[in-house]
C-alpha cells in the first residue's frame, strides 16, 4: 500500500516513542502516507492505523481534525490563503481574489487541468510576512502580491 | 480521609474521590451526562456544573477532586445558572423530536431539561442535522443528530470492549459519532451503548418503535445462554417480551449485558416456537391436545421398556433447562427405572466421572476470579464463549493482573497476555503438564501425577512463573477444554497445580445451569446432590451404542452433541424420540415421534445455578405462548401418568423445596477435584478439528434470533487453519475446499491463520452450514474442492 521509502520514513517516526505508544506516531504517519499518496483515502488511513496497531477509527479521528489532512483528492498544487485578520488586513483576500481569478475555481475546488487546488486557511503564524500563502502544505510563500503570486505559478509546473 | 461539605452535609470521604463520588455517597444527586461510573472521565458535558467556595467559577464535579475542607454548594445561584446555562447550549442543536424519538420517556437530556433547564429556548438559528450512520443489525445509529457528543459510546468500545469501534470524527463545530467508514459496530458486547446513550442517538434496531418505554413493565430475570447468570430486567407488554435490560450485579454482570443475552429474546416471539403438541403418524405431523400427547409418551415409554428394558432408554437434557426441570427429570427418570441420563452433550472424555465427587463450577466467586493477580485460562475462546467474563478479565489485565493463555488458537483477545501456548486440542493436557510440572519445581514440591515424559518449555515456565509469583491467582477451563479429548486430564492436572500454588481452579460453566444440573443429579453416575446411584450411559455412549428411545430435553442434537453426525443417526435409528422443546426445529421435525411445547424460561418459574455455584430463581415474565406448559408442571403430570411416587408438588416452590434443602448455601456440593486420571497423550494422525460453537449458535433461543444471526458472528464458517497445513492440502487462502468427516462433506472457503497451531483445522459447529459434520475434535479430511 505505502512504498518502502514511506514505510521507513514511518519507522523512524515509531522509534521516537515508546514501544507500546506507537499510537504518538499517528499525525506524522499520515502526513507520510499523504505525501505518497497525494491525499488520504479510507483506505489508506485504515493501512497507517494497522501499520501502527491503533484502531482504524482512532486514525480517522485525526485525519478529519487536522485540515493539513485532505481527505478528498487535490491537485498538483495545493494553495492554501491565509485569510485571517492580520492577512486579511495587508490584502490576503486580495490575494485569494486574484488566485481564484486567474485559475477560475473557488476556495475548496480545482482546476479542471488537475494542477491547481484552491483552499482557505487559518493563521500559520506568520502574520510578519502577511499576506501568505502555504504551497502544498510544506512550503511558506511569503508577502504575495499579486506580482509574488504571477512569479509564483510561473515556477509551477 | 478528607473532611467535606455537600450542601451543608458534612462527609468524609476517601483522599482521591471526586465531588461526584462524595456526593452519590451521601445521595446528592448531581446533573450529568459524560460521566459513568464504570467509564474514565471525560467531563466534555458540563452538565455536573457545581459551586465551589474559594474557587473563582464553577467546576466540573465529576473530574474536581475533592480536597480537605472543601464546601460545595450544588443547588446555589451559581450552580444553578452554569447548569441552566449548559443546558441551554446542549439544547441548541438537539432537534425538538422527542414525541417520535424512541427515547422519548427514558432519556436523560429529556429528564434533565425538566429539572435544570429553561421553559423555552432563545435559539432562533438554524439547527445543524447529522445525517445517520451504520452501525450493524443491533444499534441503530439513524438519528445522529440527536448526539450530544458525551463519548460514552466511544470510551465504552475502547475501555470495555478492548478496541475503539466508535470515534469522533470532525472535532469542533462539525464533531460527529461514526464507525470507521464502511465498518459496523462488531464486539460482542455492543448493546451496551444502546444504554449508555443518555439520549436517542444510539437505540436498540430490534426494539426500535415497538412500545413506549412507560407502557412496558419491568420483571427481574436471568440470563440462560452462559454460565456467567447475568441478571436481567424484561421489558413485557400485553405478555410479550420486547426487551431485555441489564439489572445491575456488581458481582456477576456488573452494570452490562453481552448482546447474546440482551437480543436472544426475539427468537421468543418468532415463528419458529412450537406452539402446541404434535404427533407424527406416518410420517406426517399433526397437532394434538396435551392430554394424547402426554399419552402418546407414556405409551412409548412403556412400550419400548417393555419390548427392550429400561436401559433402551436414554434421557439428553440441555444443561439450559431449569433446576426444576433438571431435578424432576432425573427423578422421573431413575424412578422409571432409566439411569441413562446426562445433560454433558458436547463432552467428549468421561474419564473422570468415576473419582469426581461435586459439581464443577468456577472454584471462586466471578469476583475472586477477576481479582486475581494472575490468571491461567485453559482452552476457551473466552469472548465467544463468556463475552461478560472477558471483559471483565480486560479489565483485571488494566488493573495489573497477569493473563495466561494456554489454547488452541491465538485468538485477538484486546487485551494484553502475559505468556501463551498454543497447541492442538489433544495436547492441552501436555500444554498444562508443563505449567503444572514447572510450578512444582518452583516451589520444591511434587504432583501427584507422573509428570516423567513432560518436557518443560519457556512459555510454559513463563506460566508457571506468573501463578507462582502471584499472591491470588486462577487456573480456570474454558469450554473447548471441556469439549476436548483431554478433558479429565486437564481437571487432575489443573487440580494439582492449584494444590501446589495456592491457586483457585474451576470451569467457565458453559451453560445456564450446568452447575445446577449436575447438582441435581442431570448426570449418569451420580444422583440427586452427589447421591450414589446404579451407573448409567454418559451423552457420549448414549449416541455411540444407539438406544431405542430418546427423551430429549431441551435439546438439538444435531447442534447440541459433540458429535451432531452420529447423534443425529442415532435419532433415526430409534423407535421413537420424545422432545419437549421450545421451538420446532427442523432435526426435530425430521427425527422426533412427538413435540411437547415447554416453556423457555422467560414463561416459567425457574432457577438457574451460575458457575459461582449461586442459585438464582425467576418467575415467568409472560404467559406461557399457546398451548406451551412450564416445563415442571409437564414432569409432574408425566410422573403421575406413569404412577411414580413423588410427583405431588403444587407449586414450583415445592419442586425448589425438595433440593434447595439439600443444596444449602451450595458451596459443600461444588468440588473440582477427581481422582485416578492418568496422564496419557493420545496419539493422533491427520488433521483434527477445532470445533468451537460459534456465540451465536450455542442454544436454540440464540440461533433463532433473528438480529444476531445478522450480525459477522453468525455468518457462515470458514475452515482456517496454519497455512503450512493449507499447502500440504495444495489450496490457498481464500479457496473452496472440501472437508470431510464421516459420511458427510462440506464446501468452504478456507483461511490461512499462521496463529493455528500445525495438524488441526478450525471449523466452527453448530452452524447450519456445518451442522452434519461430526465429532469437535475427531479427525477430519481437508481437500480441494
Ligand atoms: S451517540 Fe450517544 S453516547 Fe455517543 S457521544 Fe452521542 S450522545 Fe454520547
Ligand atoms: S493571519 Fe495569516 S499568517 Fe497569521
Ligand atoms: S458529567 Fe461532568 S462534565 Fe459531563
Amino acid at each position: 500500500m505505502l512504498s518502502a521509502e514511506s514505510l521507513a520514513k514511518i519507522d523512524r517516526e515509531v522509534a521516537k516513542y515508546p514501544a507500546d505508544q506507537k499510537r504518538s506516531a499517528t499525525m506524522s504517519a499520515l502526513r507520510i502516507a499523504q505525501q505518497e499518496k497525494g491525499w488520504l483515502a479510507t483506505e489508506t488511513i485504515e493501512f497507517v492505523a494497522n501499520y501502527l496497531g491503533i484502531p482504524p477509527v482512532a486514525a480517522y479521528e485525526v485525519a478529519t481534525f487536522y485540515n493539513m489532512y485532505d481527505l478528498k483528492p487535490v491537485g498538483k498544487h495545493k494553495l492554501t490563503v491565509c485569510t485571517n485578520l492580520p492577512c486579511a488586513l495587508s490584502g490576503g483576500y486580495d490575494a485569494a481574489d486574484y488566485l481564484k481569478q486567474k485559475l477560475g475555481i473557488d476556495f475548496g475546488e480545482t482546476s479542471a487541468d488537475g494542477r491547481f487546488t484552491l483552499v482557505e486557511g487559518e493563521c500559520m503564524g506568520a502574520c510578519g510576512d502577511a499576506p501568505v500563502m502555504l504551497l502544498n502544505n510544506h512550503s511558506m510563500c511569503s508577502f504575495m502580491t499579486r506580482e509574488a503570486i504571477d512569479k509564483k505559478l510561473a515556477e509551477l509546473e | 480521609m478528607l473532611e467535606i461539605e455537600i450542601d451543608g452535609k458534612k462527609l468524609t470521604v476517601p483522599q482521591g474521590s471526586t465531588i461526584m463520588d462524595a456526593a452519590h455517597s451521601v445521595g446528592t444527586y448531581i446533573p450529568h451526562f459524560c460521566y459513568h461510573k464504570k467509564l474514565s472521565i471525560a467531563a466534555n458535558c458540563r452538565m455536573c456544573l457545581v459551586e465551589v467556595e474559594k474557587a473563582p467559577k464553577p467546576l466540573p464535579a465529576c473530574a474536581t477532586p475533592v480536597t480537605d475542607g472543601m464546601r460545595v454548594h450544588t443547588h446555589s445561584d451559581l450552580a444553578v445558572k452554569a447548569q441552566q446555562g449548559v443546558m441551554e447550549f446542549l439544547l441548541i442543536n438537539h432537534p425538538l423530536d422527542c414525541p417520535i424519538c424512541d427515547q422519548g420517556g427514558e432519556c436523560q437530556l429529556q429528564d434533565i431539561a425538566v429539572g435544570y433547564g429553561g421553559g423555552s429556548s432563545r435559539y432562533q438559528e438554524e439547527k445543524r442535522s447529522v445525517p445517520g450512520k451504520d452501525m450493524g443489525p443491533l444499534v441503530s445509529a439513524e438519528e445522529m443528530s440527536r448526539c450530544i457528543h458525551c463519548t460514552r459510546c466511544v470510551r465504552f468500545t475502547e475501555e470495555i470492549g478492548g478496541f475503539q469501534e466508535i470515534g469522533m470524527a470532525n472535532r469542533g463545530e462539525f464533531s460527529e459519532i461514526l464507525p470507521f467508514l464502511g465498518k459496523t459496530v462488531d464486539s460482542e458486547i455492543s448493546g451496551n451503548v444502546i444504554d449508555l446513550c443518555p439520549v436517542g442517538a444510539l437505540t436498540s434496531k430490534p426494539f426500535r418503535y415497538s412500545a413506549r418505554s412507560w407502557e412496558l413493565s419491568r420483571r427481574k430475570s436471568v440470563a440462560p445462554h452462559d454460565g456467567l447468570g447475568s441478571n436481567l430486567i424484561v421489558q413485557v407488554y400485553n405478555h410479550k417480551v420486547m426487551r431485555v435490560l441489564p439489572l445491575e450485579n456488581e458481582a456477576i454482570n456488573e452494570c452490562w449485558l453481552s448482546d447474546r443475552d440482551r437480543f436472544s429474546y426475539e427468537a421468543l416471539n418468532s415463528d419458529a416456537r412450537l406452539t402446541r403438541p404434535m404427533i407424527k403418524h406416518d410420517g406426517k405431523w399433526h397437532e394434538t391436545d396435551w392430554q394424547t400427547a402426554l399419552d402418546y409418551v407414556v405409551k412409548g415409554l412403556t412400550g419400548v421398556s417393555a419390548q427392550h428394558g429400561k436401559d433402551a432408554i436414554g434421557v439428553l437434557a440441555g444443561a439450559g433447562a431449569t433446576t426444576e426441570e433438571l431435578y424432576l427429570l432425573q427423578k422421573l427418570a431413575r424412578a422409571f427405572g432409566v439411569n441413562n441420563i446426562d445433560h454433558r452433550l458436547r463432552q467428549r472424555d468421561f474419564a473422570a466421572d468415576e473419582g469426581q465427587t461435586g459439581a464443577l463450577w468456577l472454584g471462586s466467586t466471578i469476583a475472586e476470579m477477576a481479582s486475581a493477580n494472575a490468571v491461567l485460562v485453559v482452552g476457551s475462546t473466552q469472548r465467544h464463549e463468556q463475552p461478560l467474563l472477558a471483559a471483565r478479565l480486560r479489565q483485571a489485565v488494566k488493573k495489573g493482573a497477569e493473563l495466561n493463555l494456554i489454547h488452541v488458537a491465538d485468538d485477538e483477545l484486546l487485551t494484553r497476555v502475559n505468556a501463551k501456548l498454543i497447541v492442538a486440542p489433544q495436547a492441552l493436557a501436555d500444554g498444562l503438564a508443563q505449567v503444572l510440572k514447572a510450578v512444582a519445581e518452583l516451589k520444591g514440591a511434587s504432583a501427584n501425577l507422573d509428570l516423567s515424559g513432560v518436557t518443560v518449555y519457556d512459555e510454559a515456565r513463563r506460566i508457571a512463573e506468573s501463578l507462582v509469583r502471584a499472591e491470588t491467582a486462577s487456573v480456570v477451563l474454558g469450554s473447548v477444554a471441556q469439549h476436548s479429548p483431554v478433558f479429565s486430564q486437564l481437571l487432575a492436572i489443573g487440580g494439582e497445580i492449584a494444590r501446589l500454588s495456592g491457586a483457585h481452579f474451576g470451569v467457565f460453566s458453559e451453560a445456564a445451569n450446568s452447575v445446577g444440573a449436575q447438582f441435581v443429579g442431570a448426570l449418569p453416575r451420580r444422583g440427586f446432590a452427589g447421591a450414589a446411584v446404579t451407573a448409567g450411559l454418559n451423552a457420549a455412549e448414549m449416541i455411540a451404542a444407539p438406544r431405542k428411545a430418546y427423551v430429549l430435553w431441551g435439546v438439538e442434537p444435531e447442534a447440541d452433541c459433540h458429535d451432531g453426525q452420529a447423534a443425529v443417526a442415532a435419532m433415526k435409528a430409534a423407535e421413537t424420540v420424545i422432545a419437549f422443546t421450545a421451538f420446532k426445529g427442523d432435526g426435530l421435525l425430521d427425527y422426533a415421534d412427538v413435540l411437547l411445547p415447554t416453556a423457555p424460561f422467560t414463561e416459567t418459574a425457574g432457577s438457574f445455578v451460575n458457575m459461582e455455584g449461586k442459585l438464582q430463581t425467576f418467575n415467568g415474565v409472560v404467559r406461557p405462548l399457546g398451548e406451551t406448559r412450564p416445563g415442571w408442571k409437564v414432569l409432574r403430570v408425566l410422573g403421575n401418568l406413569l404412577s411414580l411416587q413423588g410427583f405431588e408438588q403444587n407449586t414450583v416452590e415445592d419442586v425448589r423445596a425438595e433440593f434447595v434443602g439439600p443444596f444449602g448455601d451450595g458451596a459443600a456440593k461444588l468440588s473440582n477435584a477427581v481422582s485416578g486420571v492418568a496422564l496419557d497423550k493420545p496419539a493422533v494422525t491427520g488433521l483434527v478439528r477445532v470445533g468451537e460453537v460459534p456465540m451465536y449458535h450455542v442454544d436454540a433461543i440464540v440461533r433463532r434470533a433473528p438480529s444476531l444471526q445478522a450480525t459477522v458472528h453468525a455468518k457462515a464458517p470458514v475452515a482456517s487453519a496454519n497455512p503450512a497445513v493449507l499447502a500440504a492440502a495444495g489450496l490457498a487462502d481464500g479457496e473452496l475446499a472440501v472437508v470431510r468427516q464421516g459420511a458427510c462433506e462440506v464446501r468452504v472457503p478456507v483461511k490461512a491463520d499462521a496463529g493455528l497451531p500445525e495438524g488441526v483445522l478450525r471449523l466452527a459447529a453448530a452452524h447450519p452450514a456445518t451442522v452434519g459434520l461430526g465429532g469437535l475434535f475427531d479427525p477430519i479430511e481437508l481437500k480441494r474442492g
